[in-house]
């Protein structure tokens, strides 16, 4: 959290390991992993024997660079739904991986740059580039370093980083670039030359939303679970009572009601659906 | 299939033109007849597959998934083929055997209509999601891949080295799947012959004129005034036997005005404004628009409003094509044509559009400026007297001049999320004025707005919303936008007894509290 929101994002900081529970009054509160980035975790509150786990964002696919996602049993569960309608069906990422290096050799005089966010989307695309055995340098946009090297010090291996910081165009050329999907649209990535812009997202499903972001290659990478993973998991936990938020609320409610499960919508505000991944 | 949903999905992601028009001439060059005509008439709109309907693709779907979820996608995703292509359940039992582009159209045109969802249903279940997209924009057309007939015909021009205008003028006069057209780009057959008196040749069109920079580069002797109707371009295609009528489109709408096609005879091909009322003097475009909703016309109809065609260039004059001789000369034959017509049917049904004197732009000015005001024109049409009949809008030889817009200030009181582009995005909105306490919709607008602009619409919906009604959110009314329309008319279909024409939005006023809004009473001041 002080990587990304600053040193001051908090007035105290307790750090809590997964699985260990805390009593705070009389509510026992215990963390487990998420799948959705490093570190990311849902939360257990026990009350009186009744379980609620929130969520937050989540994943149930396997990622190397995050614990495993861990199933929770719980009587209310609170979900988010950032890709809670059924035609968010997430390709195996792997599939999206080869796509890209496809294209790469391809087009080996275009630069790839990938907009990926800064914190474990990055990371998810570098670690999956390595695993199908691409170990060119790999050029970073400089807001994506930090939080690289910080993973890397947590033991998750990224290979050779380089930063694109005042370098030639020349010398991208052939290679990956990542960046924030903001510096794809600024006067950032006009080093790159005519490069190939992909981005590495769950909303790269739908091609007029590519279209929209001026993608070229779009990746269905997601770092959130989609429609089959939410609708399994909510099954999974055995939970009758289901809050739905962060996302497609409708369709995840009306899911649940149709299976006879309590279900409502969490609206929150300024957290309306569409909100970046 | 495959080659064909790569295409598409090319088009629809590659931002550069070039781009687009070097994957169609690739495509072109590799695919074999038939195939690559039907996937020209697919990206030209040309094709139209008469069993497979949306309806029935969504009663399929909708068998198979639930109907809410699957309501709740579409909205969402804004595009039915790739809605249906995404939330098709199961994995592809076998992708290798979708049949080409040729083999799946006659498939699905040979099945009888009863038997079609079963063989969709196995066709999308052998599928993966792009096969499955690109057979439902095969039957469906309306591909919005971002390419308009104009760049496929300069894919082709770029592939063959044939020229554009050369294209252009035979395109109509061809049928699907162009085998002929292709054999003649490949270099083994002659430039197809086309039969000029039966077909619609692609029409000439004006930009509006940059009254800053235009006038003070244009000679106003070079050039001759009309006035702008307000009807719909017309081209009558007459070859002695038959007159056939055709929107600026192509389309052809003979079958709603017989009354025009049945009086003229001769040979021709003319360009003109389509106009109903009697000895001329036009009603208004409400009138119109009531013959064109219908595919035939009623007898009374008919009677109440006459259809007439007012005349103001001309293509053919009886075998020649005239189309590269200059305008004044045109407009001679064109005179002589329908002098010679003088007590046939024809001249009840054509009026040569009268050609306005004037000497500077200034006095043009004064006679725009009357015309809208006491008159009710829409505006003028200026054109080169020394033009050829060019296909296409050709910047420099013709303008329109239209009238200034009217422009009120409105609410926003709906919002629904946009299609193609725009998905996701809530852009179509209804806009209200006040009517004693309470806010009545005036219109609705999609347009005249920046992409930045859509932005903060959209987040203003969003953050605004006091009601949903399935796609359509009520939103908080409070955000005033003036609307640019050109002109109001009564009607009685709207709650407000008001509908405006061609309203867009001029500028969203995040300044100005709704309650200065515009009422009725003065909206109606400018009804005409």
């Amino acid at each position: 959290m002080k990587h990304r929101y600053g040193a001051n994002c908090a007035g105290s900081f307790q750090a809590l390991a997964f699985g260990e529970p805390l009593m705070i009054d009389d509510v026992e509160v215990t963390l487990f992993p998420a799948g959705h980035i490093l570190g990311s975790a849902q939360v257990r509150m026990v009350y009186r024997g009744q379980r609620a786990v929130v969520t937050g964002d989540y994943k149930t696919h396997p990622d190397s660079t995050a614990q495993p996602f861990e199933l929770v049993p719980c009587d209310l569960f609170v979900t988010e739904a950032t890709f809670g309608l059924p035609v968010f069906q997430h390709p195996n990422p792997q599939d999206e991986i080869a796509r890209l290096l496809a294209s790469l050799a391809a087009q080996p005089d275009r630069t790839h740059v990938i907009g990926a966010y800064a914190l474990g989307k990055a990371q998810r695309v570098i670690k999956l580039l390595r695993e199908a055995g691409h170990d060119a340098p790999i050029y970073l946009h400089g807001a994506q370093e930090k939080l690289c090297t910080y993973y890397q010090q947590q033991g998750v291996d990224l290979g050779d980083l380089r930063k694109a910081l005042d370098r030639d165009k020349e010398s991208f050329k052939g290679h990956v670039v990542i960046a924030p999907p903001s510096a794809l649209r600024d006067r950032w990535s006009r080093r790159l030359g005519d490069a190939v812009i992909c981005q590495a997202s769950g909303w790269m499903t739908i091609k007029q939303r590519a279209k929209q972001s001026g993608v070229e290659l779009p990746l269905v990478i997601s770092d959130h679970a989609d429609w089959n993973e939410l609708t399994e998991t909510i099954t999974a936990t055995g939970a009758e009572t289901i809050w739905v938020t962060h996302g497609r609320e409708d369709a995840l409610v009306h899911w649940c009601r149709q299976r006879s499960l309590q279900a409502e919508p969490l609206y929150l505000q300024g957290r309306d659906e569409d909100s970046s991944e | 299939m495959k080659r064909f949903a790569t295409l598409l999905e090319t088009l629809i992601l590659t931002p550069s033109r070039n781009a687009k028009i070097a994957a169609m001439a690739e495509y072109f060059r590799d695919t074999s007849d038939p195939d690559r005509g039907l996937a020209l008439a697919a990206i030209t709109r040309d094709l139209t597959l008469k069993n497979l309907k949306p309806a029935m693709l969504r009663e399929l779907v909708t068998s198979r998934v639930d109907p809410d979820l699957f309501a709740m996608s579409y909205d969402y995703v804004g595009d039915l083929a790739e809605t249906i292509s995404l939330i098709w359940p199961g994995s592809p039992n076998g992708a290798d055997h979708v049949p080409n582009v040729s083999g799946f159209i006659d498939l699905v045109e040979t099945t009888p209509k009863a038997k079609l969802p079963d063989v969709m249903e196995s066709l999308l279940d052998q599928a993966d999601a792009s096969l499955r997209w690109a057979m439902i924009k095969l039957a469906t057309g309306g591909l919005r891949v971002g390419v308009s007939a104009r760049l496929a015909k300069t894919a082709l021009a770029a592939y063959s080295g044939q020229n554009l205008e050369d294209i252009e003028k035979i395109w109509h006069g061809l049928e699907i799947p162009y085998t002929s057209l292709f054999a003649w780009l490949d270099g083994a057959g002659p430039r197809p012959e086309i039969q000029h008196g039966r077909t619609f040749h692609p029409m000439m069109l004006a930009h509006p004129i940059d009254v800053e920079r235009d006038f003070d580069t244009l000679d106003p002797a070079a050039y001759q005034a009309e006035w702008k109707w307000d009807g719909i371009r017309v081209q009558i295609v007459s070859d002695g036997d038959q007159c056939r009528l055709f929107s600026r489109t192509g389309d052809e709408i003979s079958a709603a005005f017989p009354d025009v096609t049945a009086a003229v005879c001769g040979r021709a091909v003319l360009d003109g404004e389509l106009l109903v009322g009697t000895d001329f003097v036009p009603q208004s475009f409400n009138h119109l628009q009531q013959r064109l909703n219908r595919k035939t016309a009623t007898r009374k109809q008919l009677a109440d409003s006459p259809a007439f065609v007012r005349v103001y260039d001309m293509l053919f004059d009886g075998n020649d094509d005239i189309r590269d001789l200059p305008l004044g000369t045109r407009r001679q034959r064109l005179e002589a044509w329908i002098a010679s017509q003088a007590g046939t049917l024809a001249s009840s049904r054509l009026d040569l559009s009268q050609i306005l004197p004037f000497q500077s732009w200034d006095e043009l000015a004064e006679i725009r400026h009357h015309a809208a005001e006491v008159l009710g024109h829409e505006g003028l049409m200026i054109k080169q007297i020394a033009s050829s009949y060019v296909a296409g809008r050709p910047r420099g030889p013709w303008f329109k001049w239209k009238r200034e817009p009217r422009m009120i200030d409105t609410v926003m009181m709906y919002a629904q999320r946009g299609q193609g582009r725009r998905s996701s995005f809530y852009s179509d909105f209804t806009f209200g004025i006040w009517k004693g306490n309470e806010i009545v919709p005036v219109g609705k607008a999609y347009s005249g707005f920046t992409d930045e602009e859509l932005k903060e619409l959209d987040k203003f919906v969003r953050g605004n919303t006091t009601n949903r009604f399935g796609p359509v959110r009520e939103v908080e009314k409070s955000l005033v936008v003036e609307l640019a329309f050109d002109s109001a008319h009564e009607s009685p279909r709207h709650k407000s007894g008001i509908a405006l024409r061609f309203p867009r939005i001029n500028r969203i006023r995040w300044d100005k509290p709704a309650s200065e809004a515009d009422n009725i009473d003065t909206v109606r001041t400018l009804l005409s």
